[in-house]
């Protein structure tokens, strides 16, 4: 039986972890490739980083971040953030990333997912979809969440599915780092409307929220970020939980 | 000894370098390439694939003698050989993942889309499913039955010959994630990303 996943996500900025977990055997709390390890020696079923660099000088760092993690993590890598082009891709890809997460370059243009998922397969091709609520609609909003481009979420949802996305990450920008749970109207709504897999991201505060996104939201896997970092949970915690409630999860 | 991965532009293959250089001994040679004088001189080959199946069959088309280089490595002289993924899955006689696509012909049977029960199933089928192993197969060693290997795909290999099959999945129906048929095996699901279990699969493939 094919089994929920559970995705830790780290951010990543100028090389360095932004949020770090508080373990006291860490040596180096702001090394991106020493927590990933730590989470897939724990049981995540992925590892994500998003790079949250600002500047154009340091966008490189990631690169030396995802060839490292690669070499130590032998389970499914997925990185985002500011990813623009076939050719961000490409390097990605290269230095052992196995999947891209696209965001802002799908919206403006929606061939870069269409090209890419041709040139390197749907199964590397994430599109992110950050999405907020306006009435009884879900708009979508690029750039870390900056700008609302009006766009209906569900559609789009449904539109980076013909254009060949292998998953989509679907993130509400109203519930991020509020720590309530996912927009469970949300997840539903998308999961509903295509057949590709979702995963619920945005606004995990406990267990009981990973549970929802599951059960009630129909994500295939769940991704979290804060719990994870500060050591209120860890992945096998989260795991155990998920079992205890009859969700097949990889144990 | 050398084992070769062969680097046919398939898409992304990092990921399988890794793995392998991970697990490689001293005095065990990992290569990339595509040099078709290297990979007859090797000891063991690894197919990689991602992509589709018309794509990948066209990259070992494009370069020239590839596919009798393998032909002669793994029908002729009967050395070891694994296909990952699409690399699997190019084994079959004929794929119809964008068109009607013929593969490399060393296992009869068909590569055709996963029956998702209309739509009752997502795909691509992205993610850890356990392993029913049906049959004792040489990488397998110390591989408990029910082990959860990391999958992605939307397509499948159907043998006609199910006595090539060493292990089944379930999701929508059955679906064949590993083959042994004399010296050439194939996963379906990713090793190489299958954490400390797929390494120790590939560890077997190297130990063979």
């Amino acid at each position: 039986m094919l089994k929920n996943r559970i995705i830790p996500c780290l951010d990543v900025k100028n090389g360095r972890v932004v949020k770090g977990i508080n373990f006291i055997d860490l040596k180096d709390a702001g090394d991106p490739v020493e927590q990933a390890k730590i989470y897939s020696d724990g049981g995540a079923d992925e590892i994500c980083f998003l790079d949250i660099t600002a500047s154009n000088e340091n966008r490189n760092t990631i690169y030396d971040v995802v060839e490292k993690t690669s070499k130590k993590c032998f389970v499914p890598l997925t990185v985002g953030g500011g990813v623009r082009s076939i050719e961000d891709i490409n390097r990605l890809l290269n230095c052992g990333a196995d999947k891209v997460s696209i965001n802002t370059a799908a919206v403006q243009n929606f061939k870069v997912v269409a090209e890419s998922s041709k040139k390197f397969g749907s199964q590397c091709i994430v599109v992110a979809i950050d999405a907020k609520k306006n009435g009884e609609k879900w708009e979508i909003f690029t750039y870390g969440g900056r700008n609302n481009t009006g766009i209906d979420a569900i559609e789009f949802a449904k539109k980076m599915e013909e254009n060949g996305a292998g998953e989509l990450l679907v993130t509400s920008m109203d519930r991020d780092g509020t720590q309530v749970g996912y927009d469970i109207d949300l997840m539903f709504k998308i999961s509903s409307e295509v057949n590709i897999p979702v995963i619920a991201s945005g606004g995990v505060g406990n267990l009981d929220h990973l549970v929802d996104g599951i059960k009630l939201g129909n994500a295939s896997a769940v991704l979290a970020a804060s719990i994870f970092h500060y050591g209120k949970y860890s992945v096998k915690e989260a795991k155990e939980y998920l079992n205890s409630k009859g969700i097949p999860v990889r144990i | 000894m050398n084992v070769t991965i062969v680097d046919y532009n398939s898409g992304n293959i990092s990921s399988v370098i890794n793995s392998f250089k991970e697990v490689a001994k001293d005095n065990i040679n990992i290569e990339v390439t595509s040099d078709l004088n290297k990979i007859k001189e090797s000891d063991k080959i690894v197919l990689p694939g991602q992509g589709s199946f018309k794509s990948c069959v066209n990259a070992l088309n494009n370069i020239n003698g590839l596919v009798d280089t393998l032909n002669e490595f793994a029908i002729t002289n009967k050395k070891p050989l694994l296909g990952i993924c699409v690399g699997l899955q190019m084994f079959a006689d004929i794929g119809y993942e964008e068109t009607e696509t013929k593969g490399l012909g060393w296992i009869s049977g068909k590569v055709s889309k996963i029956d998702n029960q209309n739509g009752k199933y997502k795909l691509p089928h992205i993610g850890w499913n356990q392993l029913k192993i049906i049959k004792d197969s040489k990488i397998f060693k110390g591989i408990e039955n029910n082990s959860h290997m990391y999958f992605v795909h939307s397509y499948e290999i159907i043998p006609e010959d199910k006595s090539v099959v060493s292990a089944i999945t379930d999701y929508s129906s059955s679906i064949v994630c590993s083959v042994e048929k004399e010296n050439i095996f194939g996963t379906q699901f990713h090793p190489e990303k299958s954490d400390q279990l797929g390494l120790r699969i590939i560890n077997n493939f190297i130990n063979l």
